[in-house]
């Protein structure tokens, strides 16, 4: 499949120059006040629109992945790590799965 | 100002972006071979380009044989929110990050590497970068293989459930913050109200996945950078 091998490089391309070009070309520390709090906004916007509504449809059903993520939420409240609440979230969601299959 | 730069604190908080990639390149790589991709190349997707959702995009377009400029234009829409990481990314580098450094580094800019280097109270040097992606790059290219070559021996249920573990990741992340920083709250509320919108609005619904993350999240960040801006110290801090 020498095709694969066309595609392969354009997508990693594609993604690699998205990534570096920024990386590579801004050196100076930036001092502009609105600029850096946009900045410091930017990471929990980004994770916020990637997760909602996306989160609810990432398993079989909407209900077991409601459930999954108001026992991350709960977890991330009361500050556990980020391997226990993807962990227990998990375990969350496969429980809620036998339940609803067992209705 | 001194740097965060130790390689070994770098792999332990590398550690569970490593775990959480284990489950979702592991659905990443059940879900290549079932399409139809060999092992081989759902291991070699993952191992160069290391973006979750634009992998997920890709395998449709590269099985179906569609057009290279589809595809290209599906990964620029879909990744662009990085250029958006490594311009703040390159405000937290440290002294001690070079040239040849910031393009290694680049390579592994994923959502939570972003995520946890920009939640470092200091700048962040070279070794505890290098530690930092070492784990998760690990991960995603282990997880994927034991995906593609296993997957289909693992029950439905168990794949669903991994399903959530990238986005309990996420949550875990944003909702400590949003506790300390009533600001942060509200940014996250308005980019998730924007991000329903897109999902489930006449015509909203029509923007392209990767163009909603990046309008939510520029609108979200610009409307809270106007309305509340940082602290001056923070500012301060950041020179």
């Amino acid at each position: 499949m020498t095709k694969f091998w066309v595609y392969l490089i354009v997508m990693a391309g594609v993604t690699y120059l998205v990534r570096m070009v920024p990386l590579v070309l801004v050196k100076k520390k930036i001092t502009n006040r609105f600029i850096l709090s946009f900045l410091h906004y930017l990471p929990y916007a980004v994770l916020s629109a990637m997760t909602i509504p996306a989160v609810f449809y990432a398993t079989n059903y909407g209900a077991s992945a409601a459930i999954g993520f108001v026992v991350a939420v709960i977890l991330a409240y009361f500050g556990k790590s980020l391997v226990t609440v993807a962990a227990f979230s998990c375990v969350a969601v496969f429980l809620a799965e036998l339940v609803i299959k067992f209705i | 100002m001194n740097e965060k730069n130790s390689f070994s604190k770098g792999i332990v908080d590398g550690l569970p972006i490593c775990f959480g990639y284990l489950s979702v390149s592991f659905a990443f790589g059940i879900f290549a071979t079932q399409s139809g991709l060999t092992i081989f190349e759902a291991l070699l997707l993952s191992m160069t380009n290391v973006t979750s959702a634009g992998q997920f995009a890709a395998v449709p377009i590269i099985v179906s044989g569609g057009a290279l400029i589809e595809l290209a234009i599906a990964q620029l829409v879909i990744n662009l929110r990085y250029a958006l990481m490594s311009i703040s990314l390159s405000q937290k580098l440290g002294d001690s990050v070079r040239l040849p450094d910031r393009f290694v580094i680049a390579f592994v800019n994923t959502d939570e590497v972003f995520a946890v280097a920009s939640g470092s109270d200091r700048p962040v040097g070279r070794k505890y970068l290098y530690g930092l992606i070492l784990t998760p790059y690990l991960g995603w290219s282990i997880g994927t293989l034991i995906g593609a070559g296993a997957g289909n021996i693992l029950p439905a249920s168990v794949v669903s459930a991994l399903g959530l573990a990238i986005y309990g990741m996420f949550i875990a992340i944003v909702v400590p913050d949003m506790k300390k920083e009533k600001p942060v709250a509200l940014c996250v509320v308005i980019a998730v109200v924007l991000s329903c919108a897109f999902e489930y609005l006449p015509f909203l619904q029509a923007v392209p996945d990767g163009f909603v993350i990046i309008i939510c999240a520029a609108v979200s960040s610009a409307l809270m950078a106007a309305l509340k801006p940082i602290p001056v110290q923070e500012v301060a801090a950041n020179d």
